[in-house]
């Protein structure tokens, strides 16, 4: 029961602000402006040829 | 000197299956061996037939295309097969439900025809229909040859090879009754290789790419091809009884192996029949609109948010059972937050048109890829919705999951490989369109209509099933007994034999303009309103 | 030089995405199924449970080799109209020893969690050979054909063994005296006095109305008939098994 309660104290505390930390961290990174260039150029690779 | 040393293999490989028919611990066993050895017979025989005993001559090797698109074709008609007898024995077991006399013992009863028309429809079509595109987009997104040379035609052979075992295995009783993972320990281990022989070729001909940037499809085939191998071994881990015998018995037991299973089971759905797909969304889309994906950051968003929340939602299949609350309740969240990824993708997918939504009306192929896309939306809104505790206590043990499996996957996966196996055809071939358009169209109203019919008829059954199950009278007593739930769903089953009946109508009608296309044919036919310019009509 | 670093930059990528997808996808598994090895209150504590008989075991392999579990599912849910149709909701503890579980996904068919001894072994052969015959309403296939097949019995230890090495506790007595309870159990003129003492309230006798011959209806009807039926619920409390 122990470890049980230990880990349920975790999840729903740090556990939780580390990941939603880390998905909004996530989201910044790709949508950072410098970005924008690369992401234009992987999406006309299929465009380029058959 | 042609095909040797693969001669020798399999010729090997049909006496060591001999010995195991010889030395077999259990009579499945030796018949599935004989199966084996007749195959492998058959294939070395023909292999026999091609081989050419003149030395190789230096330099006079024919002039290699800078893609390796045979085993693509390969792929293609497979799929097209495969797909067609999935439907095909899908339509039969419906009709068993409905009239169990169509059941033939042993070999042909439900139990054992089921897994059949699931692995058929997952892993032969789907899987084929997977492999095919995977290597197709992933040599033209590289610009390069795919890696390994001739281990591309041994992923596609070995997992033909897989899907014969498995489904002369399932009717002939061998079966490990994990759902979706029924093939026992030796075909497992045949997986296996063949899957690590398909990730060499997938990453390798990444890696030797002549592209700067990896294209997010790959992205998604990758973790597609990575999470199936992760989850495939640990699920189906197991001590056979016997290294010359069919029995297994798993690694895990009761709750601990329910969870395994369905954090596999899931899973088939998330990487499988979602994320592979979900490739040939970002690849074939953009192509056949002729227009870059709608925003290529929310696509990689999309992917690692859809990775890392898929596979907790195994435990929303065991709700209310002996798994723990809290497993249960991480699964239900976790399940529900996986609605916006999804829709995150769907909308991505959908943008992709803006600016060009005539093409909707004027080709059908785009038409049926927007309808795959939407299926997909709807299919992941009733997922998560399903997931919910109070819901699943209605919706569990009912057909009403049958109904959110089939529009998932006849709507979202079975539409997207249609959409890409039209487009795929006249370019492999060479052909500059297919025999029929209008054909395609056919293909679609049929489709979309048997999808429609499926779906509502497996509401109203899987609803009132449940609500009939629970019904109490006035004086606190069950109204109905368990058999008169199974007599109501009689029209019910009828009605979903007929709309399974339609899908396969319009998958038989691919395989006709397919193999038209490929002979070269090209139907007289008026184009598509719209898609020329279209005559005016006089004021 | 410069072309070269760029390249192995690139390769590392392709890894990279490999590695993290991998490390991604691991999560989840590893913070569900993981704990409900070592959580000790996942399966609850009862009395009763044992192995599966050889005679069971052989039962419950034709069981899966059918698909039963396709349209049969064995896990009653806590809810009123279940517990009242099925009997009481199934424990964690009761599919302990089960490789693989057969907890089902669909009710086609009713739950069988708890089907042992509510039927006679006659009304089950019957069943069987002619599912319409006994209940008008039922699509299930008829299964005549396992009345009329001879049970396997050539490496009844060794399944025995098999399950052993995954964790289910048969002891060397149990292991070498499998293939004789296996014929003892459905026999109704044999010593039973070894099975019974080793397998706690199995079903004894002929179950498939032909004593000369050990058929697969035999071993089935034998697995049908004590699904269940080892807890004692007499002696189990709610409120300690609540997860």
């Amino acid at each position: 029961m122990e470890t049980y309660t230990l880990m349920r104290h975790f999840a729903d505390s740090w556990g939780l602000l580390a990941m939603t930390l880390f998905f909004l961290g996530v989201v910044a990174f790709i949508f950072r402006p410098g970005a924008k260039n690369a992401a234009d150029q992987a999406a006309s690779i299929p465009l380029k040829e058959d | 000197m042609k095909y040797t040393f693969e001669m020798i293999v399999l010729g090997l490989g049909a006496f060591l299956a001999l010995v195991g028919a010889g030395f077999a611990q259990d009579r499945l066993f030796g018949a599935h061996m004989w199966v084996l050895f007749f195959v492998l017979l058959g294939g070395t025989v023909v292999l026999l037939q091609r081989m050419e005993f003149r030395p190789a001559v230096a330099g006079a090797a024919p002039p290699r295309s800078e893609y390796f698109d045979e085993v693509v074709k390969y792929g293609v008609i497979a799929t097209v097969f495969w797909g067609v007898v999935g439907f095909l024995v899908g339509v039969v077991v419906a009709l068993q439900l409905a009239f169990p006399d169509l059941n033939i013992e042993p070999w042909f009863n439900f139990g054992r025809m089921r897994p059949l028309h699931t692995s058929a429809v997952i892993f032969a079509f789907g899987g084929n229909a997977l492999i095919a595109t995977s290597f197709y987009v992933v040599q033209r997104t590289s610009r390069a040859r795919l890696f390994g040379g001739n281990l591309g035609w041994f992923v596609f052979w070995g997992y033909q090879l897989f899907i014969v075992l498995a489904a002369t295995g399932y009717l002939l009783g061998i079966t490990q009754s994990r759902e979706y993972a029924e093939p026992e320990w030796y075909v497992d281990l045949w997986l296996t290789i063949v899957w690590v022989a398909y990730l060499i070729t997938f990453l390798g001909t990444i890696l030797v790419r002549k592209e700067p940037h990896i294209y997010v499809a790959n992205w998604f085939y990758l973790a597609f091809i990575v999470t199936i191998a992760m989850l495939h071994i640990v699920n189906n881990l197991a001590v056979p009884v016997s290294f010359l015998g069919s029995k297994s018995y798993s690694a895990f037991s009761g709750v601990q192996d329910a969870l395994t299973q369905w954090w596999y089971g899931h899973n088939a759905v998330g990487f499988f029949l979602t994320a592979g797909f979900l490739a040939m969304m970002y690849y074939f889309i953009p192509k056949q609109v002729n227009r870059p994906i709608y925003s290529y950051r929310l696509s990689i968003i999309h992917f690692w948010a859809l990775i890392f929340m898929y596979i907790w939602a195994g435990p929303h299949h065991l709700h209310y059972t002996a798994l723990p609350d809290w497993a249960q309740t991480l699964g239900m969240v976790f399940s529900v937050m996986l609605w916006m990824p999804s829709w995150g993708g769907m909308i991505n997918g959908l943008m992709t048109l803006s600016g060009a939504w005539d093409k909707v009306r004027t080709d059908p192929i785009v038409r049926m890829m927007v309808m795959a896309v939407a299926f997909y939306g709807m299919a992941t809104f009733e997922g998560p919705m399903m997931s919910i505790k109070t819901v699943n206590s209605l919706s569990h043990y009912t057909d009403w999951t049958i109904g959110h499996v089939h529009s998932g996957a006849l709507g979202w996966n079975g539409l997207i490989t249609f959409g890409a196996i039209y487009y795929l055809v006249p370019k492999l071939w060479n052909r500059e369109r297919l025999y029929s358009v209008r054909m395609v169209n056919w293909h679609f109203w049929l489709a979309t209509l048997g999808i429609v019919v499926y779906a509502a008829v497996m509401w109203v059954a899987g609803i009132q099933q449940g609500l009939m199950w629970r019904e109490y009278d006035d004086q606190g007593f069950l109204v109905y007994s368990f058999a008169e739930s199974v007599a109501a769903m009689f029209p019910y089953y009828v009605l979903r034999a007929v709309g399974g009946g339609l899908f396969l109508a319009g998958a038989l009608l691919m395989a006709f303009n397919v193999t038209m296309t490929i002979l070269g044919r090209v139907r007289d036919e008026a184009p598509i309103l719209g898609a020329a310019p279209a005559p005016q009509a006089a004021e | 030089m410069s072309i070269l670093d760029k390249h192995a930059i690139l390769e590392r990528n392709a890894t990279l995405l490999l590695v993290g997808s991998l490390l991604v996808v691991s999560v989840g598994g590893i913070v569900e199924i993981a704990p409900l090895f070592y959580l000790e209150n996942t399966i609850e504590k009862v009395e009763g449970m044992r192995p599966y008989s050889p005679l069971e075991l052989a039962g419950r392999n034709i069981y899966i080799r059918e698909g039963c579990y396709v349209c049969h599912s064995q896990m009653i849910r806590p809810f009123r109209d279940e517990v009242e149709r099925y009997g009481h909701y199934s424990l964690a503890a009761e599919s302990m020893y089960d490789h693989p579980f057969q907890w089902g996904s669909k009710r086609t068919g009713p739950d069988l969690a708890r089907v042992g001894d509510r039927y006679s072994n006659e009304w089950h052969v019957q069943h069987m050979i002619e599912p319409r015959s006994v209940v008008p309403e039922s699509v299930m296939p008829s299964y005549a054909f396992l009345k009329e097949t001879p049970l396997e019995v050539t490496n009844v230890a060794m399944n025995l063994r098999a399950n052993r090495a995954v964790g289910v506790p048969y002891t060397d007595e149990m292991i070498d005296n499998a293939a004789q309870d296996l014929r003892a159990q459905a026999d109704p003129n044999a010593d039973t006095a070894g099975v019974e003492a080793r397998y706690p309230k199995a079903k004894l006798g002929d179950f498939d109305g032909d004593a000369q011959r050990l058929t697969e209806m035999d071993a089935l009807i034998a697995y049908l008939q004590m699904l269940g039926t080892l807890v004692d619920f007499s002696s189990y409390d709610d409120t300690t098994g609540y997860r």
